[in-house]
């Protein structure tokens, strides 16, 4: 067994609760069952802080923070639900379905998909914002998975997973802002990338319906983030029991 | 090999030459004189003095003198006093200018320059002292001018904590925008373990209208090196970067140069000045996003990465460059500190007001009839620099605002005219500092319009990391455009309010946190333009 970590106290939305010492309020809060969202955030890989979804308030600090990049201190005071908070988190899953093609009807992703549990939580039952629907090409030349930009976030767990976990470093960002997307090596058709391993993290780890098995209909397929999570701790570890939660 | 230079000997050997010369010529070469056709009077005047005149006529380039809006600009001095400066010269106009003085001794009327007027009289130049002084191609030339003596005199008689205690006293704050004490940045840098430690100047000016540090890259670019020197020997650093946007290509060659030469003069490299102090500085160019101005964005830039900012903390001065703790600082104030070390945190103490010591240096564009560069001591008003200085509006037109700080800044309406400008004045009225773009727009100027150019330029320039800022600037420009063009409605307007609230509140670095600032200055002093606009299309409005 590890060695039990030094805690701190802080107090999540009123309720005093134990921190351990250098984890984040993100994980803090979800170690007692505070589900704060977030999109680009994943247990095994680094933070990118990117969705800004898990900005959350602390008392004494004027400005927001992101839970998945603020560390515990002790004494903290943090608000994860206000109305400032509520109304911001809706904006920015709106900014979202605004900037991509999200058709959940026709999603292979549909009843799997955390952007839309966010959309659903938030009470998003429509988009203020224009709709830009980009024409965006779907790479499908990979003999197993297909990538769909439309329904990508750019949260770049995909990115992550692959140059950190696997090694193989194939995803990466191209360009900047809103003309930024994801591109497979040098930006030549995922099935034609050498350095793709085939090993499905990326898959695994997407959050939406961009990246799926090839062949999924809708409302087929299944994400599985929290094996990458189970993936880095186990080797952490040198443990490779049977994962507790699996999706 | 490297020989030391002898700083005395170098200033009296240029002295003698001055001395030799009945005659100096100096024409501004500096980018906005040279596209107005400097080049062509340095050949013209250069080919006239060694043809005809020989050694009694001396040439050179300069750097910039300030006032852009009447290049090229040229000054003649005469041997034992007499010195005067023209402006629009051609290469005719300038050769009989050179002639009469030559051959008659009397400045020519036409093209003379009044330097009594108050865009000379009612500035006070110290990071722009040179402008219109010294060959900024020639070391010589910037020794002669006092250049390299406060790096002598820290190396030979101060320890890096006095040289430190003289920036804390002067209390000079980051010039790059928002205005961060510039001595809490170098203490942090100095406390910082380890050996391996950088300096970086971050020279990747991008504001629209703002070409200080340009300037001073391009015009005097040993200052610049004096001041890492200085900073580098203050907090143990011996490595440093200046990080130069790629559009500066002139003053990427200048800097190039000087490094060049101050190596060759040890100046930098191993032991400089023929002390124990060692440091090398090495130039990085950006490959053109705004976004590398932000310190995290810019390290990743010179480290080889996608130009992206990063989570703070941790904090660049503890884990910076390459992971090592590394300090960065804007051009202007690093240019700053050799002025500093020279004559006391004190005296910088004394110029400026009490929360912003020193001079500042503007860029004043726009509907203005005096337009260029100018250095004034903090604390001066809005009213002296755009009606004294910049000598009004020009074509008949009333003053309707300014706008400070870029895409990160506001417009500051007629009736706080007389605000004195400093960090603090700025920011209580809703724009900033920045990095001293200033442009003043005349009565013809619709605001709606002035915010939505600056939502492009921040939505072509986000970095796309985060949400906010990616789809956040790409929404406030399309209401923006629906607004100014008279198809916008009330609920527009408040979702535009909205979007500006979350993008100022969420976004990850300072870019997106500040992208809302025209809209939210223009709205606040100028809502009745928007509320006229959105008036006339109450339909859609349901």
């Amino acid at each position: 067994m590890p060695e039990r970590p030094t805690t701190v106290a802080i107090a999540i939305d009123g309720v005093d609760v134990e921190a351990y010492q250098g984890e984040t309020v993100l994980q803090c809060a979800r170690r007692h069952q505070v589900d704060i969202p977030s999109l680009c955030f994943l247990e095994g890989v680094s933070t990118m802080g990117g969705c800004r979804l898990c900005v959350v308030e602390v008392a004494e600090d004027p400005r927001l923070r992101p839970a998945c990049a603020t560390t515990v201190a002790a004494d903290m005071e943090v608000t994860t639900e206000s109305p400032r908070l509520r109304s911001y988190r809706r904006s920015i899953i709106e900014l979202l379905f605004a900037e991509g093609n999200h058709v959940c009807a026709v999603c292979v992703s549909n009843g799997s998909c955390e952007l839309q549990d966010i959309a659903v939580r938030c009470g998003m039952d429509h988009v203020r914002y224009e709709l830009r629907s980009p024409r965006r090409h779907v790479d499908a030349s990979h003999p197993k998975y297909v990538f769909d930009p439309n329904r990508c976030i750019l949260c770049t767990r995909c990115v992550r997973v692959c140059a950190e976990v696997e090694g193989a470093h194939v995803w990466d960002v191209a360009h900047r802002g809103h003309g930024a997307e994801l591109v497979t090596e040098l930006h030549q058709p995922w099935g034609e990338a050498t350095s793709c391993t085939w090993c499905g993290k990326c898959v695994a780890a997407c959050p939406t319906g961009a990246l799926s098995h090839q062949g999924s209909a809708v409302g087929e397929m299944r994400h599985a983030p929290n094996m990458i999570t189970w993936l880095v701790a186990a080797r952490q570890r040198g443990e490779w029991t049977e994962p507790e939660a699996r999706r | 090999m490297a020989t030391p230079i002898d700083l005395h000997e170098v200033t009296e050997r240029e002295r003698e030459a001055q001395f030799r010369t009945p005659l100096r010529v100096k024409v501004c070469n500096s980018t906005s004189c040279a596209s107005a056709g400097s080049g062509a009077v340095l050949q013209a005047v250069r080919e006239l003095a060694e043809g005809e005149f020989g050694n009694t006529v001396a040439v050179s380039q300069t750097g910039c003198m300030g006032l852009c809006s009447g290049g090229p600009l040229m000054r003649v001095e005469q041997r034992g006093g007499g010195q005067h400066d023209y402006h629009i010269v051609t290469p005719i106009s300038a050769e009989r200018i050179v002639r009469n003085h030559a051959d008659h001794g009397t400045p020519t009327a036409e093209h003379l320059l009044d330097t009594s007027m108050p865009f000379f009289a009612r500035q006070q130049r110290i990071v722009l002292a040179n402008g219109g002084v010294i060959d900024p191609d020639r070391v010589e030339s910037y020794v002669a001018h006092g250049g390299y003596a406060a790096l002598a005199k820290a190396l030979t008689s101060m320890t890096p904590d006095e040289v430190l205690d003289q920036v804390r006293l002067s209390r000079i704050r980051g010039r790059g925008g928002a205005g961060y004490p510039t001595a809490n940045k170098w203490a942090l840098l100095a406390a910082a373990p380890g050996p391996v430690k950088y300096v970086v100047a971050n020279g990747d000016e991008g504001d629209p209208g703002a070409f200080m540090d340009r300037t001073i890259m391009e015009d005097d670019p040993h200052r610049l090196l004096e001041g890492i020197a200085l900073a580098a020997y203050a907090t143990g650093a011996h490595r440093a970067y200046i990080y130069v946007r790629a559009e500066y290509p002139r003053a990427v060659e200048r800097l190039d140069r000087a490094i060049k030469v101050a190596r060759r003069n040890r100046l930098l490299g191993r032991r400089i000045l023929e002390t124990d102090f060692d440091l090398d500085i090495e130039i990085r160019i950006g490959a053109g996003a705004f976004v590398c101005g932000e310190e995290t964005a810019l390290l990743a830039s010179i480290e080889g990465r996608r130009g992206t900012p990063k989570l703070r903390p941790p904090y660049p001065t503890e884990r910076g460059l390459f992971g090592a703790p590394t300090m960065i600082n804007n051009v202007e104030t690093l240019a700053n500190i050799a002025s500093i070390v020279a004559n006391g945190g004190d005296w910088f103490a004394s110029i400026g007001t009490e929360g912003s010591t020193g001079t500042k240096v503007f860029a004043l564009a726009g509907d203005i009839v005096n337009t260029g560069l100018i250095e004034v001591p903090m604390g001066t008003t809005l009213r002296d620099i755009v009606e004294e200085i910049g000598g009004g509006i020009a074509d008949g037109h009333t003053f309707k605002a300014a706008q400070t700080g870029g895409p990160s800044g506001g417009c500051i309406p007629a009736r706080y005219l007389d605000t004195a400008v400093d960090y603090d004045s700025l920011r209580a009225l809703g724009s900033i500092m920045g990095s001293g773009g200033l442009i003043v727009m005349d009565d013809r100027k619709r605001m709606p319009d002035v915010a939505k150019y600056f939502m492009e330029f921040s939505r072509d320039e986000s970095c796309g990391k985060c949400v906010p800022c990616r789809t956040g600037t790409v929404q406030m420009h399309h209401l923006l455009d629906k607004i100014a063009s008279g198809n916008g409605g009330r609920r527009d307007l408040r979702d535009l309010e909205h979007l500006c609230a979350v993008v100022r509140d969420t976004s990850l670095c300072g870019l997106g946190q500040t992208a809302p600032n025209p809209v939210l200055s223009t709205l606040q002093y100028f809502r009745a333009e928007y509320d006229a606009l959105i008036g006339a299309t109450e339909v859609s409005d349901a």
